[in-house]
């Protein structure tokens, strides 16, 4: 056995002894090897020792991901390094994405007596945020809040937007944000050569690593070079006549109180291009049947959420919008640009159809299509002959032409079952908001906002209603409660949650026990 | 192809006496062996000693000029058996794989070794796969180098004592005629480090010159009575051979001062987090020299009894710092103080967590709560008496989700287990039982398919219970990796041989793609050193499967759904396979994306695809996430105040695999999605038309914005 004899040692303060503890959370494919591969190069470089170790395993397949690198400077014997961060230990920690600076918060490796956070606010949001039918999206607010309290000093900006737009990746940025925060002893010049060493896509990371330096240096200014402009209140462009149609209606919309006004100049924008300005006028005259039940005293609540549901209801989700939705202008200059379509090169455009009998029964006139609707041969029928996926390409033209035709069948739509269906549904659901208003202002505001429940195509749009149709069939049951508002809200988000409507099942349960 | 070439590393391996080494754990281990002398290597690929396999595989030029063979053996087992060379052999033999599933593989062949013994050093290179990040259930290898005797080395995590291991653990196997387990802990293969190199050395005997003299000795065979003679072989004559090295060479370690009341007892893969608590704890400075005594085992088994015992003289209290459980070390340990009826007190899992992984923070608590209890007086009065007050930190445990591994972006997997659960919409849930490999992530949301994994190449035949069939029939799924590995035997000769009625579907995607992208036998690439482009199929006819279909691009999820529902419900007797192939877009991307970027430049006609969302259209339901997951996929908030949902939104990362756009016509969605292809460098008479009907459009969209109102900013 060997013995390795030495004097005992007592280090009075151990944050004094020299090592510098940075840590690294990422999500796989973001690049932290090689982020970690330049601290390294830059400490050893620099007159430093350094470890870096990783648990990379099948993480690097998009799961979470932690780097660890320590260093101390040289010379005195070689130092014993960790393998992983420890929670209360460590110095700098870079977070490249907003929830994993959340992570790095919750396992401790954040604390306010030492640790600079560097964190990318950017989302690369999780298969369980995405998946839910509602709003799953976890909440940058409350990390951002959290990052405020734990962290000795927070550096925070969007660094992946940062990164694209400099023509490289978030590695890089993240670099320069390290590099500006001034956590490590080394210059500026010693970081860009590690990035030189390094010898691959050298510009583009030297420039996303400037642009970072940048921002990381200037105190309490983080979002502003990324933030996206608020786009300026678009004015209504068209035939003279048009035009001062839509003024008029626009006066209506101005002379409503002001929280319902805001809501509905969007709302009567929205049916108005989904139909016509007459389209736009029945859904004031809608949303004035509203204001007349209406209580100011209440903020007009009731009014404003109708102006944002009636309109959501009167522009449903047919083969004509969508027709129409496809070949505008507008949307093939918006794809040239998300493509980065450049000069010289041409875009070829594939639309995914995939039309069911039920959406041919509804464009034919509401009688006929009723009777279709009704029988079951004819369905049959209609599906053997127009169900199958259909591929589309809108850069041709006899594709084109066909979704122009259909899309310019807005004279044709008033008489459609569809529309009929719709206009029913909506009538119905008006009423009962009206009616339960009448008996609980709040139960009828909640009644309204169970609109949000109706969306999606074919199977998604039939589920959507059963759960609308589920979520108010409880409003008899509960409208007795002085919380029936309450408790409508929290009917609406369970039937949010999941895609069969097992934590709505769960919660009917529930109210059913005590009502 | 592997995922990465690594002829850089290569130029690693190739570093002469006194020149240094820096680099990974894991690379420094195979720069060992060639100066250790070794004659062969292999092994199976798996995390954390992927890089191993992958180096040596592309260093064959260095191995062919030393006389090394080097084989990527079929499985673990294959490998262990491998060892079998230096049996009667005076050859150097190296064989690495991950614990502890590599271990379980491997343990016939690993036990027959074991008895038979060595005549040549042999080395189990173990990548020990526990705790953080770790893809595997939680278990030790320690157990098996315990129930087979060979012995266990686990040196501390730096370079140089690692590659100190390597050369121990070829002597020691040699001077106690056993093979011996070096286990490197997952951190400490991807650690960074230096050491100084020595020069490779050629083995004294090659495998070459070994097969022109052909020796063998029945007394090494495993079979009665000279296993008998194994048994005792081991105990009388091998275990206090290998004592004796152990002590002579001081491969267990001592530090910190001669005399002290307490001592700790430390895994060698240990020490370094060991060394951090003291440093915390004011007991110990930045270059590891500590005021505590630390005996630590570089070799945890077999523990040598008088050295052990030695360092608990004079000592009151010890505390045994071992990962894991059970606790074997403390066991052993245990018996060992009973036996010399010592009245040292033995500490341990009664003050560290029985399971579970030894962090930053455990370390720090429980050598921190022995030292407070055994040795009050050696802490510094800080220590003993923190009173630093840290303010409350909000709870995000309910704002941060989990992020597990996933498909990546194109997985062509993807499709297979969106066509999955579009047939499980028809039929019900279904019996489906999984393997080891990428497809395990559909046991994941959104997919959610599968529910048990008993092993590499195991999964039809966790099905087999089920194989008489039912009312609907059992689903299994399998990797080609899987399939090559164990599965052709174990799950698919056993559905033939059982005339099984249940579903097995073969997820081939053209390499091991799980563990780094290597060749298998169904590999579609040119490799000039394996024999590849060996059909699935092939072997399924050759074991007298018949209904066997395959699906040539998995991506036509239509395509997969109606043959799924075929095997579920055709009336032909037997097993029912549907080998479903697609290249695994991690490395097609790696391949591709250069060339196609090399195209463009060029001024050839390149077609690349992305798939977009029209947000307009999309309502903000999610349907197509929850039959997709995608990374590219996402969500995103519209700046109307008449949505309430962030509609589906797709990134640049898009590699335009059309999955999305399949499913929405599969399982009839909505009308959101599109392909857009931008074609680089188109031809003359291309582009032309192009603009023809560029214009007509354009006419034709001027034509009704003429005629209406139109809200949009003018772009």
């Amino acid at each position: 056995m060997s013995v390795h004899e030495h004097l005992p040692a007592h280090p009075s303060d151990p944050r004094l002894s020299g090592i510098i503890k940075l840590a690294i959370l990422a999500v796989g494919g973001q690049g932290g090897g090689v982020l970690t591969g330049w601290i390294e190069d830059l400490a050893r470089q620099n007159g430093y020792v350094a470890q870096a170790t990783s648990v990379a395993g099948v993480a690097q397949r998009t799961g979470a991901t932690v780097y660890y690198v320590e260093m101390a400077p040289a010379g005195g014997g070689t130092p014993v390094f960790s393998l992983m961060p420890a929670q209360g230990d460590v110095d700098i920690m870079i977070a490249a994405e907003m929830m994993e600076a959340g992570r790095s918060i919750q396992r401790g490796f954040v604390t306010p007596d030492r640790t600079v956070l560097i964190a990318s606010t950017h989302r690369a949001l999780a298969v369980s945020e995405k998946m839910v039918p509602g709003d799953g999206i976890a909440s940058s607010d409350e990390v951002m809040a959290a990052a405020e309290i734990a962290a000795r000093r927070f550096i925070a900006a969007d660094f992946d937007t940062l990164a694209i737009r400099n023509g490289s990746v978030i590695s890089a940025s993240l670099f320069g944000a390290l590099a500006g925060s001034g956590a490590l002893p080394f210059p500026r010049e010693a970081f860009e050569a590690a990035i030189r060493s390094g010898g691959k896509g050298v510009e583009g990371s030297l420039r996303a690593f400037a642009a970072a330096y940048e921002v990381a240096g200037t105190p309490h200014a983080p979002d502003a070079p990324v933030a996206p402009a608020k786009p300026a209140a678009p004015a209504a462009r068209g035939p003279a006549r048009l035009v001062q149609a839509w003024t008029a209606l626009q006066a209506r919309v101005a002379a409503l109180p002001a929280p319902v006004a805001e809501m509905a100049l969007s709302g009567l924008r929205k049916v108005v291009e989904f139909q016509d300005l007459a389209y736009g006028a029945e859904y004031l005259d809608r949303l004035d049947t509203v204001l007349r039940a209406d209580d100011a005293a209440r903020g007009h609540a009731l009014s404003r959420e109708a102006a944002k549901y009636i309109a959501n209801a009167m522009a449903y989700d047919d083969v004509i919008r969508v027709a129409d939705l496809k070949t505008r202008a507008r949307r093939f200059d918006r794809i040239r640009k998300e493509m980065r379509v450049k000069e010289g090169n041409l875009l070829q455009l594939t639309e995914f159809m995939h039309p069911r009998a039920e959406e041919i029964a509804g464009m034919l006139p509401a009688g006929l299509g009723q009777r279709v609707q009704d029988s079951p041969v004819w369905m049959a029928r209609l599906d053997r002959w127009f169900s199958k996926g259909r591929r589309l390409r809108t850069d041709s033209l006899r594709s084109y032409l066909t979704l122009y035709v259909l899309g310019g069948m807005k004279g044709w739509r008033r008489r459609t079952l569809r529309h009929a269906q719709e206009q029913a549904h909506l009538a119905r659901w008006l009423d009962q908001a009206l009616h339960w208003a009448g008996v609980n202002y709040d139960l009828g505001v909640e009644v309204m906002r169970c609109r949000r429940l109706v969306k999606g195509y074919s199977d998604t749009h039939a589920r959507g209603l059963s759960k609308f149709d589920r979520v108010l069939g409880m409003v008899p049951v509960l409208s007795a409660r002085p919380d029936a508002a309450d408790w409508l809200r929290r009917l609406r988000e369970a039937a949010l949650q999941d895609e069969e409507g097992k934590a709505l099942d769960g919660a009917i349960q529930t109210i059913r026990s005590f009502a | 192809m592997a995922e990465r070439s690594f002829k850089a590393e290569v130029a690693h391996l190739r570093l002469g006496a006194g020149q240094t080494f820096t680099g990974e754990g894991i690379l420094a281990i195979t720069k060992a062996l060639l100066e250790n002398g070794v004659g062969y290597v292999g092994g199976y690929q798996g995390a954390p000693i992927s890089h191993l396999m992958d180096v040596l595989a592309d260093a064959e030029e260095l191995l062919s000029e030393l006389g090394v063979r080097f084989e990527a053996n079929a499985n673990e087992a294959a490998a262990a058996a491998m060892l079998a060379a230096s049996v009667h052999y005076p050859i150097r033999g190296a064989v690495t794989f991950k614990g502890s599933v590599g271990v379980n593989v491997a343990s016939d062949a690993l036990a027959n070794l074991a008895s038979s013994g060595v005549n040549g050093g042999a080395l189990i290179i173990v990548g020990e796969d526990y705790g953080e990040g770790s893809s595997i259930m939680q278990e030790r290898s320690h157990a098996f180098a315990m129930k087979s005797q060979f012995w266990l080395l686990d040196p501390r995590p730096n370079l140089p004592c690692i590659t100190k291991a390597v050369k121990d653990g070829f002597e020691l196997s040699e001077a106690s005629n056993t093979p011996v387990m070096l286990m490197v802990r997952i951190r400490s293969c991807h650690v960074t480090g230096s050491f100084e190199t020595r020069d490779n050395r050629r083995p004294a005997l090659t495998v070459r010159e070994a097969l022109s003299n052909p020796q063998s000795d029945f007394a090494r065979v495993v079979l009665p009575p000279m296993s008998y003679a194994h048994e005792q072989d081991k105990i009388h004559n091998r275990w206090p051979a290998a004592e004796r090295f152990i002590r002579d060479n001081r491969l267990n370690e001592i530090f910190g001062p001669a005399e002290a009341p307490v001592g700790l007892i430390v895994q060698g893969g240990m020490y370094n987090s060991v060394i951090r608590a003291l440093q915390r704890l004011g007991m110990a400075d930045i270059y590891g020299n500590s005021a505590v005594p630390l005996y630590v085992l570089n070799v945890t088994y077999p523990l040598v009894s008088s050295e052990f015992l030695e360092f608990c003289a004079g000592k009151e209290q010890v505390l045994v710092i071992e990962e894991g459980q059970p606790e074997f070390i403390e066991q052993q340990l245990s018996t060992y103080l009973y036996r010399a009826q010592v009245p040292v007190r033995l500490r341990g899992k009664d003050i560290f967590p029985m399971a579970g992984e030894y962090t930053g923070q455990v370390m720090l608590d429980s050598i921190g709560r022995f030292l407070r209890e055994a040795a009050p007086g050696l802490l510094p009065a800080m220590v003993r008496a923190p009173n630093e007050e840290r303010p409350p930190i909000p709870d995000l445990s309910k704002t941060v989700p989990i992020r597990p591994p996933g498909f990546c972006t194109g997985c062509p997997e993807r499709p297979i287990f969106a066509a999955m659960k579009l047939v499980q919409k028809e039929t019900g849930k279904l019996q489906i039982s999984a393997d080891i490999g990428c497809h395990l992530f559909a046991a994941l949301p959104p997919f959610e398919i599968g529910g048990a994994t008993m092993g590499y190449g195991l999964g039809p035949a966790a099905n087999a219970a089920f194989d008489g069939g039912g009312e609907r029939r059992p689903v299994a799924v399998i990797g080609d990796g899987g399939f090559w590995h164990n599965g052709l035997s174990s799950s698919f000769t056993n559905m033939a041989f059982n005339k099984s009625d249940g579903v097995a579907v073969i997820v081939d995607n053209y390499y091991s793609a799980a563990t780094g992208g290597q060749d298998i036998m169904s590999s579609r690439a040119d490799n000039p050193s394996k024999a590849t482009k060996n059909p699935i199929s092939k072997a399924l006819k050759g074991i007298g499967i018949n209904w066997v279909r395959e699906v040539n691009r998995t991506y036509d999820v239509g395509r997969m759904r109606d043959v799924l529902r075929e095997a579920l419900t055709t009336d032909e007797p037997g097993p029912k396979v549907i080998v479903a192939s697609s290249e695994c877009m991690l490395n097609r991307q790696r391949r591709e994306k250069p060339l196609m970027a090399q195209a463009i430049k060029d001024g050839r006609r390149v077609e690349a695809p992305r798939f977009g969302v029209d947000e307009d259209v999309c309502t903000g339901d999610h349907a197509c996430i929850r039959l997709s997951g995608c990374p590219s996929l996402s969500l995103k908030k519209l700046d109307d105040p008449l949505r309430d949902d962030p509609v589906a939104s797709i990134d640049q990362s898009c590699v335009g695999c059309g999955n999305c756009g399949e499913v929405a016509d599969a399982a009839v969605l909505c009308p959101s999605f599109y392909r857009a292809d931008v074609v680089h460098n188109p031809t003359p008479s291309e582009a032309r038309r192009a603009n023809v009907r560029a214009r007509v459009i354009g006419w034709l969209q001027a034509r009704r914005d003429a005629r209406r109102l139109n809200f949009e900013v003018p772009a």
